[in-house]
């Protein structure tokens, strides 16, 4: 037996929280989904959802947007994942949306606006009618906004003056055929609590986020690895450097930051005093402009 | 560590977003970018010093016309605690975003403008947090600097409020006011060197310190709604069936003896299962799985508590209601009530009055306008399980949902 917690700590009750509106969800809707993309918020939304439904298995499939600019070695923890939790896992890739023309990329652009698309065929084509995403409040002044029932018109369009109000632990699901709801469970949650939570449940994320050697350029002030999408260009210098990743996304995007953090526990100090933002770090499609990310939500967007 | 959910209150231009933006700054919560983009904006803007409002205002509607339209969250934490911060706006018509963002809150922030004094809104805000039981309330007497820091001017604004809350014998056990400066921090985080009158806490001491009201929850007898059922059906737990839910006050043991509402059959609990392991106690808050010793029927919607201390199930029953919709709310009107995990049609019978949250006078009133706040009768097509709200914050609240829109319409509190 465990024993007897004398006082829900902040983690418990972030845990509690979340592990509620997963339950909720997978009580009053029919086709729920998971969007898994082997980045650490959504292995910590795994995570939650294995114990809000232990010792069943998981009641719902693993969506994964691919953007093709993927990092190989968080595509293998993706499908590792799945595969330990024996869990159904669902791969939208962008490439095919630019090989049927739906999209259209521009040569040398970023492949993340592009993703809106993926997302919403995904969505449409599982017919799911609640996915649960792994964003935080803290991450970006839009978000600070969202519901943890984010509802989306049948175009998955979020209409930030027009949410409905979220009173107590009451959650509404309402919806109907064509329309659904975006479900992030991980509301509360800031980027230290995500990495208190790594550390202190011992959960496995890719090495990418841990101190390591890698070939680097700087960019717009960002260290970019040296990748098939993202290469140097005339004038910029390649060098070797001990770096980590805060956030996995598009590589031809995400930069790197230098650090020593080899471990959870020395992420999380890393965390604690570090005095920039996770996107405004790493993330070259949040800088595009002060409302980049608002105008990209309200389309469908994550 | 702990958690300390706070939600804020103020009229427009009291200093309520120069507020929040100067705890999460001088708590050093505000990242290098984030500044560098306030700073960029404030000087676009031609502003004199870096609004640290811009901070907190996160849509683009709001960044133009320099209101706050909705209410948003913040995060900061400190090396003794993290706070969430419901961030609410202070117009008249957002009512609404006051309740929504009282409902959760352990403490509710009020502002006073220090020329200004308690006005309506004071009122309004303070009762409204009453009536949403917030266990604290913070009042804080912004713009001191703009008064000399004068003591006579921040005594008179206390004894106005204390005042107000005794005429309206509002049930506000928990009250500190605290002068201070947002524009300048003095009181907000660092001490500020013109009271040397005051003796008590910085704001963000007081949050720091002010206890977490859980214990109350701790000792009430055990309420459990079921969320789901847990049936994994595989061979090695071929016939296992557990409940899974939040416990949300008391606590649950192995042994407890239980009823299932509304059937009113009784059980004991055989065990409290988690991912991490079988519990000996589950605590209020915690999200558990039960397995009951008999083969009873249950299901989602159902509540398990304390067998000698149940609540009787009710078909009809009185509620005070917040109305958040254009459309008013009259006799004869369906909707859905979601309680707990229930979701069941419902009609409001009768609207008896109206609330003026100013005065807490009630007057009779043939409907319910957006915004309004008042009493009303429901009656329910089965049987619900209810605590008043005074008792229960979670088994005594309700939503209303608007049938054909899925529109959440309304919020409702039993009355006890
Ligand atoms: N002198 C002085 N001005 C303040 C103080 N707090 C806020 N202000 C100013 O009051 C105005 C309204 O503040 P703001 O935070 O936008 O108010 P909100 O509408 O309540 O969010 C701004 O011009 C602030 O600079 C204060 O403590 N002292």
């Amino acid at each position: 037996m465990t024993a007897t917690k004398a006082q829900l700590d902040q983690l418990d009750v972030l845990e509690a929280e979340a592990v509620h509106v997963m339950r909720e969800v997978a009580a009053e809707f029919e086709r729920p989904a998971l969007l898994f993309s082997g980045g650490k918020d959504s292995i910590v939304m795994l995570r939650l959802a294995e114990k809000a439904f232990w010792p069943a298995r998981l009641p719902f499939p693993l969506v994964h947007v691919d953007t093709g600019h993927n990092f190989d070695e968080v595509l293998a923890f993706r499908d590792q994942r799945a595969e330990e939790l024996q869990a159904r896992l669902v791969v939208a890739k962008v490439q095919d949306d630019i090989d049927a023309g739906r999209v259209v990329e521009v040569p040398g652009g970023l492949r993340n606006p592009l993703q809106t698309t993926t997302l919403l065929r995904a969505i449409e084509e599982g017919r799911y009618d609640a996915v649960f995403g792994g964003a935080r409040r803290d991450e970006e002044k839009a978000r600070a906004k969202e519901r943890f029932f984010s509802f989306r018109d049948a175009f998955g369009q979020w209409d930030p003056k027009n949410q409905r109000p979220e009173l107590w632990d009451l959650y509404n699901g309402r919806h109907n055929p064509g329309e659904h709801i975006r479900v992030f469970p991980l509301s509360n949650w800031t980027e230290l609590d995500v990495w208190r939570y790594i550390a202190r449940e011992g959960i496995e994320v890719p090495s990418l986020y841990y101190a390591h050697e890698r070939e680097v350029f700087e960019r717009d002030g960002m260290l970019l690895g040296v990748t098939p999408v993202s290469q140097p260009r005339e004038g910029e210098t390649v060098t070797t450097r001990t770096v980590r990743y805060r956030t996995v996304g598009d590589a031809s995007c995400t930069g790197a930051v230098a650090s020593p953090a080899a471990t959870p526990l020395e992420v999380v100090e890393e965390v604690a005093t570090t005095r920039i933002t996770e996107r405004g770090a790493t993330r070259a499609d949040d800088r595009a402009s002060e409302a980049a990310m608002e105008d990209r939500k309200k389309e469908g967007y994550f | 560590m702990d958690l300390l959910r706070f939600a804020t209150a103020g009229s427009v231009d009291d200093g309520k977003s120069t507020l929040i933006g100067r705890l999460l700054y001088d708590s050093k919560s505000v990242f290098q970018d984030q500044l560098e983009s306030v700073e960029r904006t404030s000087a676009d803007r031609g502003d004199d010093y870096t609004n640290l409002a811009l901070l907190t205002d996160g849509l683009r509607a709001e960044r133009e016309q320099g209101i706050t339209i909705d209410v948003a969250y913040r995060y900061f934490s400190t090396p003794v605690r993290s706070f969430i911060v419901a961030d609410t706006p202070g117009h008249v018509q957002y009512t609404r975003n006051m309740v929504t963002g009282a409902s959760t809150a352990d403490l509710a922030l009020v502002l006073v403008d220090a020329r200004k004094g308690v006005i309506e809104q004071t009122r309004r805000h303070a009762s409204l947090s009453a009536l949403l039981r917030v266990p604290h309330l913070v009042l804080a007497v912004n713009k001191m600097d703009l008064v000399g820091w004068d003591q006579a001017v921040f005594d008179g604004i206390v004894a106005d409020f204390t005042q107000f809350a005794s005429d309206l014998s509002l049930d506000l056990p928990r009250v500190t006011a605290i002068p201070l400066s947002a524009l300048h921090g003095g009181n907000v985080v660092e001490r500020a060197a013109e009271t040397p009158w005051y003796t008590g806490p910085t704001l963000l001491e007081h949050l720091e310190q002010v206890d977490v009201v859980r214990d109350e929850a701790h000792a009430r007898s055990a309420r459990f709604p079921v969320q789901y059922v847990i049936r994994p059906m595989s061979t090695e737990r071929p016939d296992y069936r557990g409940y899974a839910g939040t416990l949300s006050a008391g606590r649950l043991r192995p042994g407890d003896a239980v009823v299932v509402l509304p059937s009113g059959r009784t059980t004991t609990v055989a065990g409290i299962d988690t991912f991490d392991g079988e519990l000996d106690e589950a605590l209020p808050g915690q999200a558990v799985t039960v397995r009951l010793a008999d083969e009873v029927d249950v299901s989602r919607g159902d509540l398990l508590a304390a067998a000698d201390d149940a609540p009787t199930p009710v078909s009809t029953f009185a509620a005070t209601v917040c109305w958040m919709t254009d459309a008013p709310l009259v006799p004869g009107r369906r909707l859905l009530v979601k309680h707990t995990t229930r979701t069941v049609k419902a009609i409001v019978t009768e609207v008896q009055d109206r609330l003026d949250v100013t005065t807490l006078a009630h007057e009779p009133v043939p409907s319910l306008q957006l915004n309004d706040i008042g009493r009303v009768t429901v009656r329910s097509a089965s049987p619900l399980v209810l605590d008043p709200y005074v008792v229960d914050r979670r088994t005594g609240a309700f939503i209303l949902i608007d049938e054909a829109s899925g529109a959440t319409v309304g919020a409702g509190m039993v009355a006890g």
